[in-house]
């Protein structure tokens, strides 16, 4: 049943990406940025959070995932250390998920070059 | 010395006659229907290159030899290069011309390069500051995805009304030699058109009405009806644009559906892959070179229009906002008539 949920809430944010690539003439950049700030807002009003407990991975490793877990680093970050928690906590919450992409992605433009589809 | 017909077109004297021709294609574009006309093809897309411009840059080079080749001449022989490309500071052709070594006229017409350069090719001939110029062009679907949208490594996917940039490239050799030849007749050059449509995923719609403003102006400066043309053959204005071109022009009188072609929609047939069809200055130099004079010089066609079809704009503008100016130049080909 989780695996169903979470391939419903990561299936129907995909959806909302496709839609906007085909019927507006917003560039990918826009969209990518759209989304993870649209994750950030909507975790700071508390709509997010409900996603994540129903559709787990399928509402966190889309790109509004991302933006969850930067206002969620913030949200600790002030409990933690005050104010200038909002400023760090948010990279220290997304610390491993940037980390990661800049190592995969370094290790994986070392091993493939880029080929027009077959 | 060629005079003035009309508002704009240029009719030539001695019009200058077509020797030889080439088409270099890629992979996608030899699995299309006319996958057997073009003169050399290549499976994989960096051709045995290092990048893809390495590749773009072969492909240019091959036309522009197999060209001067097939016209029985020598590149010594060969006055002026004109020739242009899709690519930043056009390098394709500069590259091109460095090894050719034949003095270098450049271009930039975007995918009306083919007709812009047989315009100004026909011109020098006819107007006697030439004996042979090779017209040169080429478009990599690969180079043009990094100029105008994303380097293929960002793997950002198509839009529904988006074409696909050709791998293809083409030369024309224009002569003044006399003999039973294809040539050039006439041409009028195109005004800037913009209909104010700024999605540049969506070419086709954008030139559609500066092919049907340069058509309809040849026509009525020549004064003929379309059907005096075998084939009024456009560039790359895909299935989209097509539809629009017939549709302005019946708005203003002319119908042209009964002799209209598009080399983007011809090139891949009904590839779905390939959206509303194919685009890139490649896309109507191929199928010119590959079918049009071919079948011209078998005597299936005797009279056509070449049209190809530019839009104007950078990636820079359009990402400010900019509508897309585009641009037709019409080239009238006709077969054995300056012996």
């Amino acid at each position: 049943m989780n695996y169903l949920w979470d391939f419903i809430i990561g299936g129907l944010i995909c959806l909302v990406g496709q839609i906007l690539l085909s019927k507006t003439s917003m560039t990918p950049a826009r969209i990518l940025v759209l989304f993870v700030t649209a994750g950030v807002v909507l975790t700071a009003l508390g709509l997010y959070e409900p996603l994540v407990k129903l559709g787990g991975a399928g509402a966190q490793v889309p790109l509004t995932g991302f933006g969850y877990a930067l206002a969620k680093g913030a949200f600790k970050g002030v409990n933690e250390s005050g104010l200038l928690g909002a400023l760090s906590g948010g990279v220290k919450g997304t610390a491993a998920g940037i980390a990661a992409a800049v190592i995969f992605g370094y290790l994986i433009a070392l091993i493939f070059t880029p080929k027009t589809k077959k | 010395m060629g005079a003035r017909v009309g508002e704009k077109t240029v009719r030539f004297d001695m019009p200058p006659n077509i020797l030889g021709f080439s088409s270099v294609v890629g992979k996608d574009e030899k699995n299309g229907p006319y996958g057997a006309c073009f003169d050399i093809t290549f499976e994989d897309s960096l051709w045995g290159e290092k990048t893809y411009e390495l590749a773009e840059r072969k492909m240019q080079l091959k036309a522009v030899e197999t060209a001067i080749e097939k016209s029985g001449l020598k590149a010594g022989d060969i006055h002026i290069l004109i020739g242009g490309d899709l690519l930043n500071q056009i390098i394709s052709s500069g590259f091109v011309a460095r090894q050719m070594g034949i003095p270098f006229i450049g271009l930039y017409g975007a995918c009306s390069t083919m007709s812009e350069s047989l315009l100004i090719g026909a011109m020098s001939v006819d107007g006697g500051f030439a004996e042979h110029v090779v017209c040169a062009t080429s478009s990599h679907f690969a180079t043009a995805e990094r100029q105008f949208r994303n380097p293929l490594e960002l793997g950002t996917p198509k839009t529904p009304t988006a074409q696909n940039t050709a791998t293809a490239a083409g030369a024309v050799v224009l002569s003044a030699q006399r003999g039973q030849y294809p040539s050039v007749i006439s041409a009028t050059p195109g005004r800037v058109v913009d209909f104010g449509i700024n999605d540049v995923n969506n070419m086709g719609a954008a030139m559609a009405p500066a092919a049907a403003e340069t058509i309809i102006t040849h026509l009525e400066d020549i004064g003929q009806r379309p059907e005096y043309y075998d084939a009024i053959i456009t560039g790359d204005l895909g299935i989209f644009g097509s539809k629009l071109l017939i549709k302005y022009a019946s708005e203003l009188g002319w119908d042209l559906s009964g002799v209209h072609r598009d080399c983007g929609m011809m090139l891949y047939g009904d590839n779905e892959k390939m959206h509303c069809g194919g685009s890139g200055c490649g896309c109507s130099a191929s199928m010119l070179n590959g079918f049009f004079l071919p079948e011209m010089i078998k005597g299936n066609f005797k009279r056509i229009l070449f049209v190809a079809t530019g839009a104007l704009h950078s990636p820079t503008s359009a990402l400010q906002g900019e509508t897309i100016p585009c641009i037709a130049h019409a080239i009238a080909i006709e077969m054995g008539c300056s012996i």
